[in-house]
């Protein structure tokens, strides 16, 4: 059953990328690619659902769908649907018909490398879906083809690919430190490494470890390796910065747990906890400096990204039951959230043709609609109540006081008051500061509704944390502490 | 472990072949004209294939073989095919504004092989290595990359950033040949298909970056800033 959903959440987005291919008609490919998102997100529901049932493993052990993978795919779907309803009408505001086909055709194969990394049971295999996951998205970053557009995905392909050749170093590493365990020939599961953890050299591990969270880290968009993000949130399309920030980082994430579990397990847990903290707060910090003094609206959202992923690297680094559920609930909100957040930049971006935040004015006054749900979402976004990041930020604060990390705590809370502050700011700016004469070109009810799709369950899962999202995420703390004993 | 019971003259082998390739990627490092850079990631990658030839040879594993064949084809003559294709429609033949002069560019990677050989030493310690060989490739993959990032980092034309990133992948691909000869076959295969399609995507980005930025310098390349 848990195969057969997996079939179908992966198989929806490479027939519609193939379907785009073969008919090659701007709004044929619209609905191929939002066919695909519905079907992938019908699927993601029950599969995670059905992941609790215990680790499912297919293809002689290639395919993993365990509950921690389970819940990012889910993530990933999410973004993956409210992007290809959002895509349908920003898309048409960029007047590209003609290329419109091999647009949707690369998002179809972009989720769907996405979701390949989430099931990759095997750890080569996982690092050839993130770099392919880069190959497929370069394209899209430079969809449009202005100057700005393929300076970010030059940018990003090089130093994506250089960073995450640390992380195959680290993967060729990790498995010779096995080689030493299982003999020479062995099939590099995260089940086999976890199990072999307490056998492999600490020092071995180490180096590997760290290699593999820079790689990693440089995907996930980790101070200082976060120089690409920016600019290709910023200058790809609407849609797929929402891809870029709320599914693909995650899924890079995911790799960089997955491997610390292997090192708690080979008894080197607290350097690779500290150094995981140590990003994160960098990644903080950076994302707070640049938040504070920032005049492009997307390139603020970009930011946020960069700062909301430190939070997340934060609460895996703390640890513990909290710290895991902490940051695994707080990966779903950012993935909402952010999002709604890229979508509204978007549509205040093409309806007053501006990026930059001191030119865009009066939003309040023209756009009362979704300019409250843009509202809203930044406030849900530098985590204040009621909304679900205020949740998730609460329990990773509570995770890091009660382990070693309170040091971390308090410069995390700092961070996150000026963050309130500074971004906030730029929309008081944006809201209410007195405006020149505007004219606004009005967006269609496509850019709307995802906006209100995204917001709700945010404000839901503020105010409500469903008890079973409760014990799926403990599971998965349980599954990732259980490998070092 | 294969490096543990070699026979002096296959591990006297390996060394020179990890030497050689670590000489080649200093003949990248020191030369200024991207023909050079070329010919060498070609030797480089041709003496990989003998590497994985002879490791399948002495080490007893037959699928080696195939890889040495697969590297040979696609990182000896597809690879620097594709870039020399690429090469000759951008009419640029060499670095014209390097951050570092390519002498002062030797003397940090020289740096870079002895750091990369003091992590070596230690991590062979730790571990109890008998055998040299896996220290030295050891060396040589940790210094590769050092290399390769330098490359990265003091280069500016769009090709010599791919080669460069080609070094980063050559280092790992020649150490694993001898750490790890036992790495799953699909796993090889794979990684050598991705490459080609890295290179291949790479070749339509500058295409893109000429019609667009019209140019290749990543000096160029200063819209995005903050």
């Amino acid at each position: 059953m848990a195969g057969a959903l997996l079939l179908i959440m992966m198989l929806a987005p490479a027939l519609a990328a193939l379907g785009c291919a073969v008919f090659r008609g701007p709004r044929v490919a619209e609905l191929l690619n939002l066919g695909a998102a519905v079907t992938s997100f019908a699927a993601a529901i029950p599969l995670a659902v059905l992941s609790a049932d215990g680790p499912h493993h297919y293809w002689a052990n290639y395919i993993l769908i365990d509950m921690l993978g389970a819940w990012v795919a889910l993530c990933a779907a999410i973004v993956y649907l409210l992007a290809s309803i959002y895509a349908v009408g920003y898309m048409r505001l960029i007047g590209e018909d003609a290329k419109l086909w091999g647009f949707y055709a690369l998002f179809a194969l972009f989720a769907l490398t996405i979701f390949a990394c989430v099931v990759m049971n095997d750890a080569g295999l996982y690092w050839i879906a993130v770099e392919l996951t880069t190959l497929v998205s370069t394209f899209l970053v430079g969809f449009e083809r202005a100057a700005e557009s393929i300076e970010a995905a030059w940018k990003y392909i090089i130093i994506v690919s250089a960073g995450i050749s640390l992380a195959l170093l680290g993967t060729v590493l990790f498995y010779w430190s096995g080689s030493f365990v299982l003999g020479p020939t062995y099939q590099m599961t995260w089940d086999v490494l976890r199990e072999a953890a307490p056998k492999l050299n600490p020092h071995l591990v180490t180096l590997s470890y760290l290699l593999v969270l820079v790689g990693y880290g440089t995907k996930v968009g980790l101070a200082p390796m976060h120089t690409w993000l920016p600019d290709a949130h910023s200058e790809s399309p609407a849609p797929i910065s929402a891809m870029l920030s709320g599914a693909l980082l995650n899924a890079a994430m995911l790799g960089i747990v997955r491997y610390l579990a292997v090192a708690d397990g080979a008894g080197v847990g607290l350097l690779a906890r500290t150094t995981l903290v140590a990003f994160g707060i960098a990644s903080l910090l950076v994302g707070t400096l640049f938040i504070v003094r920032q005049n492009g609206v997307k390139r603020l959202m970009a930011y946020s990204s960069v700062e909301h992923m430190g939070v997340i690297a934060l609460g895996f680094g703390f640890g513990g039951p909290l710290g895991v559920v902490g940051a695994l609930y707080h990966m779903l909100n950012h993935s909402l959230n952010k999002s709604l957040m890229f979508f509204g930049a978007g549509n205040i971006m093409r309806s007053l043709g501006s990026k930059d935040i001191t030119s865009l004015r009066g939003v309040w006054r023209l756009f009362p609609v979704q300019g409250a749900l843009w509202l809203a979402g930044a406030v849900a976004i530098t985590g204040a109540p009621p909304f679900g990041l205020f949740l998730s930020e609460l329990v990773i604060l509570r995770a890091g006081l009660t382990q070693s990390f309170a040091w971390a705590v308090y410069i995390m809370l700092v961070l996150l008051v000026v963050i309130f502050v500074g971004f906030l700011n730029h929309f008081r700016v944006m809201y209410f500061e007195p405006e020149g004469k505007q004219t606004a070109v009005r967006v269609s009810a496509w850019c709307v509704a995802p906006m209100w799709l995204s917001l709700i369950p945010l404000f839901i899962l503020g105010v409500w944390w469903p008890h079973a999202i409760w014990d799926h995420l403990m599971a998965v703390a349980r599954m990732l502490a259980g490998a070092g004993s | 472990m294969l490096t543990a019971q070699l026979d002096p003259l296959a591990a006297s082998l390996f060394s020179l072949m990890a030497i050689a390739s670590l000489v080649l990627a200093f003949v990248m490092l020191g030369s200024r004209w991207l023909n050079n850079y070329l010919y060498a990631f070609a030797a480089e990658s041709w003496i990989i294939a003998v590497l994985s030839a002879s490791v399948a040879y002495y080490g007893g594993y037959p699928e080696l073989y195939l890889i040495a064949l697969l590297t040979a084809l696609f990182r000896g003559l597809v690879l620097p095919f594709l870039i020399w294709r690429i090469m000759r429609r951008l009419d640029v033949s060499r670095e014209l504004h390097e951050i570092l002069q390519p002498s002062s560019a030797l003397v940090v990677g020289a740096l870079g092989v002895v750091f990369a050989l003091i992590v070596a030493y230690r991590i062979g310690d730790s571990i109890g290595l008998a055998s040299r060989v896996a220290v030295l490739a050891l060396t040589v993959m940790l210094s590769m990359k050092l290399i390769g990032f330098l490359m990265l980092a003091v280069r500016r034309e769009a090709l010599s950033q791919i080669l460069g990133l080609l070094v980063l992948e050559n280092g790992i691909f020649l150490g694993a040949q001898i750490l790890i000869p036992g790495m799953p076959l699909l796993i090889e295969i794979v990684i050598l298909f991705d490459l080609l399609i890295i290179v291949a995507c790479f070749g339509v980005l500058i295409q893109y970056l000429v019609a667009n930025v019209g140019s290749t310098s990543s000096r160029d390349l200063k819209r995005l800033v903050g």
